[in-house]
């Protein structure tokens, strides 16, 4: 497969490439690793800090998922993590819900507008589908800037984070910090189980060469829908469980930066590999922490980085350390 | 006075001049990428910064050396052109090998770089750029009054359209970019230096983008974001129109300004998102776009 396709090596996949369905053992380690310095890092590091990490390694690894695996690019995923968290937010605060039920709904909302765009989307191909799905993402901001229950500039703000099934209560940032590593570890588990699925084969396939694929009788645009659907779900996912942690739902969520953003950490962690966008987003999100002072600099080193990144390496930081260790990573 | 479905002459008329206006922009703009995505595969994510560069360096000309609008009109678009031409030959050629997807990448971190640096030397209120003196003022038809520069504005925004339109599709040089389009293989084959021809059209490109960041300085304020978000709306004409036509996007970008101007009259609430409410309309009916070639 790989051998007769000399122009895929120039796409969007890893270059190496695992070719069994069971799971790597050394996947397993990694997984067990993460989960441990996941349940050990709050007492090390400030809890916000991490819960924020948190929600962007989902929303960049459910980006990954339709980026890396389907080869789609869509410059406007901050629309799905965006919607979802208004929706959730109105939930919690408005409605009263309690969160798990908040974030399920936000959820639900983020999925139903993948269906949306995404059947629209996937009319086109390369990089007119990007064109789109930014267009479609600025029509979401626009909606988002002029609806009634978004609050416009303000957004929605002091959502109560409330009670876990009405039992406990999320109020301390320790106990919502093992909330959310719990959804993201479900979600990473899931994005996870999908790549390795034979529905996952076939997106590779597809990436890979879509004319093949055609020719083999896989039904091409159902595929690409579902994955998009399913990058919207879980991209939503991460933008409800935010909103619940900040306790707000804003712009900033839903503007095209922010699904910029979301590329950025891909890219630099690396498109199509399985840790590559958890990395990628761990080192965003803290060199915005650190580098917040700076103002507009954080745009002129973000933009930066995009170049180096495009220029030098991209493979991303887990691809280049995939193929010195010569494993899938 | 008479009424037009219950809107008065004077408001109807104004917010179509004000659509011509924006489809003045749609369409220099989308022309540009229109020709850069043409030969170089590449959809370039920095056109709103370049944009915002030209009225930037017009500003800069006329308040650092004293150069009036006139000739701002020519010397900015080449000194952004030229910038675009160093980009291209610097970073934009090594990528040709890659997937398409890479350029988009690089343009849009381009743009992030370009975008944040003029946002902390000029912060983002905007610097007034005054009307050149000739333009001052306006003319009542009667039914409306059309202020000189808008209509100015129009005028010269057909004129480098249908010029472009003439250099490409009816002159020797445009044959030969058309068939690079087609083929640079064969085209390099019958001596054609095609890897200049390259960057000199990323140039011209980005020097139309410019040319329209120069006319729009008098009217907008010159500011950092101002092609931040009207490069989005320029993708959704783009994706309306197809990229297959030069004709077609120039219709295309002032076609969708008249109807912006119209929904602000009708449906002011609509305004900002009819683009796209088109788009989605032309993908579901026609997903190659108005005048695109089926892919």
């Amino acid at each position: 497969m790989m051998a007769t396709d000399t122009e895929t090596g120039a796409g969007v996949g890893p270059l190496v490439q695992s070719h069994s369905t069971s799971t790597p053992r050394h996947h397993v380690a990694i997984f067990a690793g993460l989960l441990v310095f996941g349940l050990a890092a709050p007492f090390l590091l400030y809890p916000i800090f991490l819960m924020k990490v948190l929600c962007f390694v989902l929303f960049a690894c459910a980006f990954n998922l339709l980026l890396g695996f389907g080869g789609l690019l869509s410059f406007g995923h901050a629309a799905f993590f965006g919607s979802a968290s208004y929706a959730s937010a109105h939930a919690a605060k408005i409605w009263g819900f309690n969160p798990e039920l908040a974030i399920l709904f936000g959820t639900g909302c983020a999925a139903v507008l993948g269906l949306l765009i995404g059947s629209l989307a996937i009319r086109r191909q390369g990089i007119y589908f990007a064109m789109v799905t930014l267009a479609f993402a600025q029509m979401v901001f626009f909606f988002s800037l002029q609806a009634p229950f978004t609050g416009g500039e303000d957004g929605i703000q002091s959502v109560p984070r409330g009670h876990l099934f009405g039992l406990f209560d999320m109020a301390p940032d320790l106990n919502l910090y093992f909330f959310v590593l719990a959804i993201v570890f479900a979600g990473l588990l899931a994005i996870y189980r999908i790549i390795h699925s034979p529905f996952g084969q076939v997106l590779k396939a597809i990436r890979d060469n879509e004319q093949r694929s055609v020719s083999l009788g896989y039904r091409v645009n159902r595929y690409k829908l579902l994955v998009f659907v399913l990058s919207a779900m879980l991209a939503g996912l991460a933008g409800a469980t935010k909103a619940i942690v900040f306790q707000l739902a804003s712009l900033t969520d839903v503007y095209w930066t922010m699904s910029g953003e979301v590329v950025l950490m891909t890219l630099l962690g690396g498109m199509g590999t399985v840790f590559g966008p958890i990395v990628g987003a761990a080192i965003i999100v803290t060199m915005q922490n650190y580098l917040a002072t700076f103002g507009a600099w954080v745009t002129v080193i973000q933009g930066t980085i995009f170049v180096i990144s495009v220029m030098l390496f991209r493979e991303g930081v887990i691809g280049i350390l995939s193929k010195a260790l010569k494993k899938p990573l | 006075m008479f009424e037009l479905l219950g809107i008065p002459p004077q408001a109807l008329f104004g917010q179509l001049l004000l659509g011509l206006i924006n489809g003045s922009f749609y369409a220099l703009l989308s022309l540009g990428l229109a020709i850069i995505f043409g030969l170089l595969n590449i959809i370039n994510f920095t056109h709103g910064a370049q944009y915002m560069m030209g009225a930037f360096v017009a500003w800069m000309l006329l308040n650092y050396l004293g150069i009036n609008y006139w000739a701002a009109l020519f010397v900015a678009p080449v000194i952004v052109g030229i910038t675009g031409v160093i980009i291209e030959r610097l970073l934009i050629s090594r990528l040709y090998h890659l997937d398409h997807l890479y350029g988009l990448l690089l343009t849009f971190g381009l743009a992030l770089i370009i975008q944040g640096l003029f946002r902390n030397y000029y912060g983002i209120s905007g610097l007034p750029y005054q009307i050149p003196g000739v333009l001052s003022g306006g003319q009542n038809l009667g039914f409306m009054f059309l202020p000189n520069y808008r209509g100015w504005v129009i005028v010269a925004s057909l004129i480098v359209c249908l010029a472009t339109w003439f250099i490409i599709e009816k002159t020797r040089l445009g044959a030969y970019l058309r068939a690079a389009t087609e083929n640079p293989t064969l085209v390099g084959a019958f001596g054609i230096n095609v890897p200049r021809m390259v960057t000199l059209t990323y140039g011209f490109g980005v020097a139309l983008a410019a040319f329209a960041g120069v006319l729009a300085a008098p009217i907008y304020a010159v500011n950092p974001n101002m092609g931040a978000d009207l490069i989005i709306v320029v993708f959704a004409v783009v994706v309306i129109g197809g990229m297959g036509s030069i004709l077609g996007s120039i219709v295309t970008g002032f076609g969708l300004g008249l109807i912006e101007g119209l929904t602000r009259v009708f449906y002011p609430e609509g305004s900002a998102v009819v683009i796209f409410v088109v788009m989605a309309i032309v993908l579901l009916v026609k997903p190659a776009g108005l005048f695109g070639r089926a892919a």
